[in-house]
C-alpha cells in the first residue's frame, strides 16, 4: 500500500514539476496578451528560435555561456522591435483573427530563419543540471525527482513573482494592464503604445528563452520544441488567457493530469494519450468555464 | 446577374466550359511527363478540396479551425477499411461514405464551437487532429494489424475498370473534384451559404434574424468535415498511394491554413489559387536553387527559406489584403475591366456626381 502511494506521488510530483515546463511557455503567451490583448500564436517559435540561436553562439562561435545568454536575449528584443514595427503597428487596428493569422505567419518566418541559420540537425543543451533523480531526496524521501524539474520549478516560481510584482506594483506595469484595457483611451493619455509593446516582446522574447533553456536540456534543441509549446496552449485554456497565476496553476493541472493518466489509464488504450489529453481536458473546461480558472469574463458588447 | 441553372450563372457556365476543356483535353494532350500528375496536378486536386473544406467552416462561417488533416486522415483510413470490409460498396459508395465519416467526427467537434470562438476553438479543433491520428495509430484494427506502419493503398477499380495509371488517376481527383466544386459553389451562394456568412459576420444578429446558430455551424463543420474527408481520400489513394498516420500530422492542417488564408478567405476559387501557390512556390524555389546556383544552396536551407516567405506572405497578406491571392486577381481583373480615363475626362475627375 505504502509502496503504491510513494509511487503516486512521485507520478504526482514529476507530473506537477513537468507542468512547471509548459507553464514557462504559457507566461510568454500571458505577458503579450495581457498588456496587448494579443494571441501571440508564435510564442512557440520564439522558444525554438531563441534557444537555437543561443546554443548556436555557445557551439559554433564558443562564446562562453552567461555571454551567449545575454547576446540571444538582446536578439530577442531585436525580435521583438522588428515584430512592433513590421507586424503589430501596421495591424493596429486589424480584427483580433487577422492579428493572430499574422502571428502563425510571424512563427513560420522565426522557425524558418532560425533553421536557416543554425540548421536542422538536433544539439545538446548542457546545462549543467542533470536530467537524473536527486540522490538526497531519493535517499530520505523515496521519491525519484529529476534535478531538472526542479531547477525548472524554481525558475518558474522566481520568473511569475518577479512578472506578477511587474504588473502589480510599478508604474510600467500599470500602463501595461491600461494599454490592454484600452489601447486607444491608453495613447490618448501619453502612455508610450510603442514602448510598452516593445517591452513587452522583448520580456516575452526572454521568457521564451529561459523556458527553451528548460526544454532544450530535456529534449534537446530541435524543430519538435515548436510543436511541444503547443500544449501551452490548453494551459492557458484552463489557466485564462490573462491571468500569471492562472499559467502556473493552468501548467501544474495539464503536467499532473497528463502524467497520472498516462501511467493509470494510458496502458488500456496502448498509451501516448498524453499526446491528446490535455486538449480533451481544455475543451472541458471550454464547455463549462470559457475563461478559465483565474481569467476576466468574456464579454462580448453586440 | 440572373441565375440559368440552380444558383449558376451564364458566366459560371462559360467558366466551367473553359475549365473543362483546359483540364479534360489541353492538359492531358500537352502534358506527357508523369511527374507533373504524380507530384503537381493530383496533390493540387486533393489540397484543393481539402482547402474548400477549411474555407467552409473558416472562410464562410468564420470559425478558426485547426483540425483539416485530422478530418483527412479519418476519411483516408475509412476508405481504406470501407474498401478492405465491405468490397460490394464500390469506389465511389466507399468515397462518399468515408466522406460522412469523417463528417460524422466534424459534428463531435465541432460542438465547441457552440460556446467558444477565435483561438479558443482552435485549441477545441486540435484535440480533434491529435485524437485521430492517436486512435488510428493505436487501435491495431484501422491498420488491420499491419505491424509495418505504412500501409498500401488499394488500387482504385470503378465498375471493374482499374484505374492506376497516372492520368487515370488524375482523371478520378478531376471529376471528383468537380462535382464537390460545383456543389460547393451552388451551397456557398444559396440559402446555406447566407446563413453561413451571416453567422460570420454577426452571429448574434444572425440568431436574432432566426438563423440557428446550433444547426448552421454543425452543417458547416459537418460539410467540411466530409471534404476533408473525401480529399484525404484521394490524397492517400491517388497521390501517396500508402497510408500511413504521420502523413497526416498537425503540418500538414497547418498548411491548408496557409493554402486557405493565402487563397483568399471566402471564395472557392480562392482554395485552388492557395493550393497552387503552396505547391508550385517549392517547386520554383528548388528550380532556382539548382539551376541559378547550382546545387551550392543546401536543400534544408532553401526549405528553410520557403518557410520564411510563406511566413512573411502570411504577415504581408495580413496587412495589405486579408481577402488574400483571389481578391488580388479580381483586383486586376476590375483594373482590365475600367477604362483608364483619358485626359480630358480627368477634369470631372474627383468632382461630386
Amino acid at each position: 500500500m505504502v509502496e503504491e502511494l510513494l509511487f503516486f506521488m512521485e507520478v504526482l510530483v514529476g507530473g506537477l514539476l513537468a507542468g512547471t515546463m509548459y507553464s514557462l511557455v504559457a507566461l510568454g503567451f500571458v505577458l503579450i496578451f495581457k498588456a496587448s490583448a494579443t494571441f501571440n500564436f508564435s510564442q512557440g517559435a520564439m522558444v525554438f528560435f531563441s534557444v537555437l540561436a543561443f546554443v548556436g553562439f555557445m557551439q559554433d562561435f564558443n562564446i562562453p555561456f552567461v555571454l551567449a545568454f545575454i547576446l540571444a536575449a538582446l536578439l530577442m528584443v531585436v525580435v521583438g522591435l522588428c515584430t512592433e514595427r513590421f507586424v503589430l503597428r501596421p495591424l493596429m487596428n486589424a480584427s483580433e483573427d487577422t492579428v493572430l493569422m499574422a502571428t502563425i505567419g510571424l512563427g513560420y518566418v522565426l522557425e524558418g530563419l532560425a533553421q536557416a541559420a543554425w540548421g536542422v540537425e538536433v544539439r545538446r543543451l548542457d546545462l549543467g543540471i542533470g536530467d537524473f533523480p536527486v540522490p538526497w531526496i531519493a535517499d530520505n524521501l523515496k521519491l525519484f525527482i529529476s534535478a531538472l524539474d526542479i531547477t525548472a520549478g524554481l525558475v518558474a516560481a522566481i520568473m511569475i513573482i518577479g512578472l506578477f510584482l511587474l504588473f502589480k506594483y510599478t508604474k510600467i506595469g500599470l500602463g501595461l494592464r491600461a494599454v490592454a484595457d484600452d489601447a486607444g483611451a491608453a495613447s490618448s493619455i501619453g502612455i508610450p503604445l510603442k514602448h510598452i509593446m516593445l517591452l513587452v516582446w522583448s520580456a516575452a522574447g526572454v521568457v521564451a528563452l529561459v523556458a527553451g533553456c528548460m526544454w532544450g536540456a530535456r529534449a534537446g534543441v530541435q524543430f519538435a520544441l515548436v510543436d511541444l509549446a503547443l500544449k501551452a496552449l490548453p494551459v492557458l485554456i484552463i489557466g485564462g488567457f490573462s491571468s500569471i497565476p492562472g499559467a502556473i496553476i493552468g501548467g501544474l493541472i495539464i503536467g499532473a493530469v497528463e502524467k497520472v493518466l498516462e501511467v493509470y489509464i494510458g496502458p488500456f488504450f496502448g498509451g501516448a494519450i498524453e499526446g491528446w489529453a490535455p486538449y480533451v481536458l481544455a475543451i472541458f473546461f471550454l464547455l463549462y468555464r470559457p475563461e478559465g480558472l483565474f481569467g476576466e469574463k468574456i464579454i462580448r458588447r453586440v | 446577374m440572373k441565375p440559368v441553372f440552380m444558383t449558376y450563372t451564364k458566366k459560371d457556365l462559360i467558366n466551367l466550359a473553359v475549365c473543362m476543356v483546359l483540364s479534360v483535353l489541353v492538359i492531358p494532350t500537352f502534358i506527357t511527363t508523369e511527374y507533373w500528375y504524380t507530384s503537381i496536378l493530383i496533390p493540387w486536386l486533393c489540397l484543393a478540396l481539402a482547402t474548400i473544406g477549411q474555407q467552409i467552416v473558416m472562410g464562410y462561417t468564420g470559425q478558426l479551425a485547426l483540425g483539416a488533416a485530422g478530418f483527412m486522415a479519418a476519411g483516408a483510413f475509412a476508405m481504406f477499411n470501407l474498401i478492405l470490409r465491405v468490397p460490394d460498396l464500390g469506389f465511389v459508395g466507399s468515397l462518399i461514405v468515408s466522406g460522412l465519416i469523417a463528417a460524422a467526427f466534424g459534428i463531435l467537434f465541432g460542438l465547441p464551437s457552440l460556446k467558444v470562438r477565435g483561438i479558443y476553438l482552435m485549441v477545441a479543433t486540435l484535440a480533434s487532429q491529435f485524437f485521430i491520428i492517436w486512435m488510428i495509430d493505436k487501435f491495431g484494427w484501422f491498420k488491420n494489424y499491419d505491424s509495418s506502419g505504412i500501409i498500401t493503398a488499394q488500387d482504385i477499380v470503378i465498375l471493374g475498370k482499374p484505374f492506376t495509371t497516372p492520368l487515370a488517376m488524375y482523371f478520378v481527383c478531376l471529376a471528383v473534384t468537380t462535382v464537390l466544386t460545383l456543389l460547393a459553389m451552388n451551397m456557398a451562394r444559396g440559402s446555406t451559404g447566407r446563413n453561413w456568412m451571416a453567422v460570420r459576420d454577426m452571429d448574434i444578429a444572425a440568431e436574432s434574424m432566426g438563423v440557428s446558430l446550433l444547426r448552421t455551424k454543425v452543417q458547416a463543420f459537418a460539410i467540411s468535415a466530409f471534404y476533408c474527408g473525401v480529399a484525404g481520400a484521394l490524397f492517400a489513394f491517388c497521390y501517396l498511394k500508402s497510408l500511413e498516420p504521420v502523413a497526416f500530422d498537425i503540418k500538414l492542417s497547418f498548411k491548408i491554413l496557409f493554402m486557405c488564408i493565402l487563397g483568399g478567405l471566402g471564395t472557392i476559387n480562392g482554395a485552388f489559387i492557395g493550393a497552387a501557390f503552396i505547391l508550385l512556390f517549392p517547386v520554383l524555389l528548388n528550380a532556382i536553387g539548382n539551376n541559378v546556383f547550382h546545387g551550392a544552396i543546401d536543400a534544408t536551407i532553401i526549405s528553410s527559406i520557403e518557410q520564411v516567405i510563406f511566413g512573411g506572405l502570411m504577415i504581408i497578406f495580413m496587412i495589405y489584403e486579408p481577402l488574400g491571392m483571389a481578391k488580388l486577381w479580381e483586383n486586376i481583373k476590375q483594373k482590365w475591366k475600367t477604362k483608364i480615363p483619358s485626359s480630358t475626362n480627368l477634369k470631372s475627375f474627383g468632382k461630386k456626381t
